[in-house]
């Protein structure tokens, strides 16, 4: 087998180059999508409510993944700071995932349940007010801006696609929570916060 | 992992590894220029008379290919790599995670443990263990009650001597572990606009301020069928149920008369989240007792 065959044939070189570079793939995703521990649910584990669901859109609207990671790594620090680490059965419901790349702000993946309401709609509203030296930026407009749930039933039949169980009566009720127009996007994002990795549970 | 994947893995793996080190085998080329011949060997390629040497490889060159091969054999066979099979070592991420909790909990463990068996009162008395108390609470409590315990809008100051819900160390230890939801429902719609503000005027006469006479005198009828239930009737509150004191001059949510309307209007929703779960026992008893001390200091 000379190299030098491949590279005076240009499409041969191609057609190699691409099984080289998928090779990788075949052996490290393909199989993940067989494999039990990352298809199925660990105990416990619901479809987002449609407050929640309209939350996470929030969330991923505001860019809150960009500085915030949801993946506790099995290393004895983070599983110190911020509970047991993330595991791939949460996720199966997450389209798409927010795992994060970059941490200016702290991991949110355990952060349901830790803080009071309150305290989260403080935060988000001008996050000096609870921790003086956040550099957070602060989102006062999901006070004033209410969420009509308009595509929520959408949302919900597309994450059905994806295999999200999602029944027939959640999707004819998914607007109904927005109906009287009091539901602030602060809400729903708290309501998405709050639910966070409250599955699994270890003391620090 | 089902057999079939761990076979694919197991195969797909030994092929690129195989593969690789046939490429370079099959590649290599041992004449170096000055060698047998005295001509030098060129690739043929020949570009505005400049010609190619056709070299082979520098040989740390070659070698650090083969270290690369013999590197992932040996990586291959010391940990999980191939499908299923789980590596002589038998290393796994969690495994390994666990052994460091395990090695932390040798080391700091008895640290925490030593002042399982005081008593909280104490340990309030004791600067150690004070420390300790101190950088738990910085970690788990600081961001709601601020880093002097002193509290913020809407979260209660612990370094007062005012308790919502006792201030006795088993007190504040059930308030860590268990948590606390403090609800006060909202009235605007039961004892309406004049109920609030007749209401409101009692309380600010219940703690002592300026307050309009006349509509004290119809809120003192209110407050007693709609709040004595949960305030007392005396106004001094109830700590089975968290509903505070009104006659003392201590605000959760500020005293303002405005405010206090607000509250009555609209209800509050006060929550302590339950660290029973987050949080292992003996740091629970230092925070204990590094609570119950903040309002001893003074």
């Amino acid at each position: 087998m000379k190299h030098e065959i491949i590279e005076k044939n240009l499409g041969l070189m191609i057609v190699l180059t691409l099984v080289a570079v998928s090779w990788g793939g075949l052996a490290q995703i393909v199989p993940l999508f067989f494999s039990d521990s990352t298809t199925q649910p660990v105990d416990g584990l619901k479809p987002y409510t449609a407050l929640q669901l309209e939350g996470r859109d929030i969330y991923i609207r505001e860019g809150c993944a960009v500085c915030h990671t949801q993946m506790v790594r099995p290393m004895r620090a983070e599983v110190e700071r911020y509970g047991h680490y993330s595991v791939a059965g949460e996720g199966v419901y997450e389209h798409p995932f927010l795992w994060g790349s970059k941490r200016t702000g702290p991991d949110l993946a355990r952060v349901g349940g830790r803080y009071s309401d309150d305290w989260h709609k403080a935060h988000l509203y001008n996050p000096r007010d609870v921790v003086p030296e956040s550099n957070m930026p602060a989102f006062p407009w999901l006070f004033q801006q209410s969420v009509t749930g308009e595509h929520t039933a959408d949302k919900m039949r597309a994450l059905r696609k994806l295999g999200v169980p999602y029944t027939d009566d959640d999707i004819a009720n998914a607007s109904k929570v927005f109906e009287a127009g009091d539901v602030r996007e602060v809400d729903a994002l708290v309501a998405y916060l709050q639910q966070l990795g409250v599955l699994m549970k270890q003391k620090r | 992992m089902s057999s079939f994947w761990s076979w694919w893995i197991i195969v797909i793996v030994v092929i690129n590894i195989g593969g690789s080190l046939l490429l370079l085998l099959a590649n290599r080329k041992v004449e170096v220029r000055g060698g047998k011949s005295d001509e030098i060997p060129t690739t043929g390629h020949i570009y505005d008379g400049i010609e190619e040497y056709d070299n082979p490889l520098p040989r740390w060159w070659f070698n650090m290919f083969l270290i690369t091969v013999i590197f992932s054999v040996v990586y291959l066979a010391l940990y999980p790599g191939l499908g299923n099979f789980r590596g002589f070592l038998g290393w796994t991420s969690t495994g390994q995670l666990d052994q460091e909790l395990a090695a932390a909990e040798e080391k700091y463990g008895p640290i925490f443990n030593q002042y399982m068996d005081d008593t909280i009162e104490e340990l309030a008395a004791n600067p150690d263990a004070l420390k300790m108390g101190a950088r738990l609470f910085a970690n788990n409590c600081a961001v709601c009650h601020g880093s002097d315990g002193r509290g913020n809008y809407g979260f209660p100051n612990l370094a007062d001597d005012d308790w919502l819900y006792g201030g006795q160390p088993e007190n504040i230890k059930t308030s860590i572990v268990q948590g606390r939801n403090g609800i006060m429902n909202p009235w605007g719609d039961v004892i309406g606009e004049e109920g609030v503000v007749a209401s409101a005027n009692y309380v600010l006469k219940l703690s002592g301020r300026d307050h309009d006479a006349g509509q004290a005198a119809e809120g003192e009828k209110v407050y007693a069928t709609y709040c004595s239930a949960c305030h007392g009737a005396d106004g001094k509150g109830n700590q089975t149920l968290g509903a505070p004191n009104l006659t003392d001059n201590t605000w959760l949510y500020g005293g303002s008369p405005e405010i206090i309307k607000h509250t009555i209007r609209n209800g509050r929703q006060g929550k302590m989240p339950a660290h029973g779960d987050l949080l292992k026992e003996n740091r629970i008893h230092l925070l204990t007792a590094y609570v119950y001390s903040l309002s001893r200091n003074d």
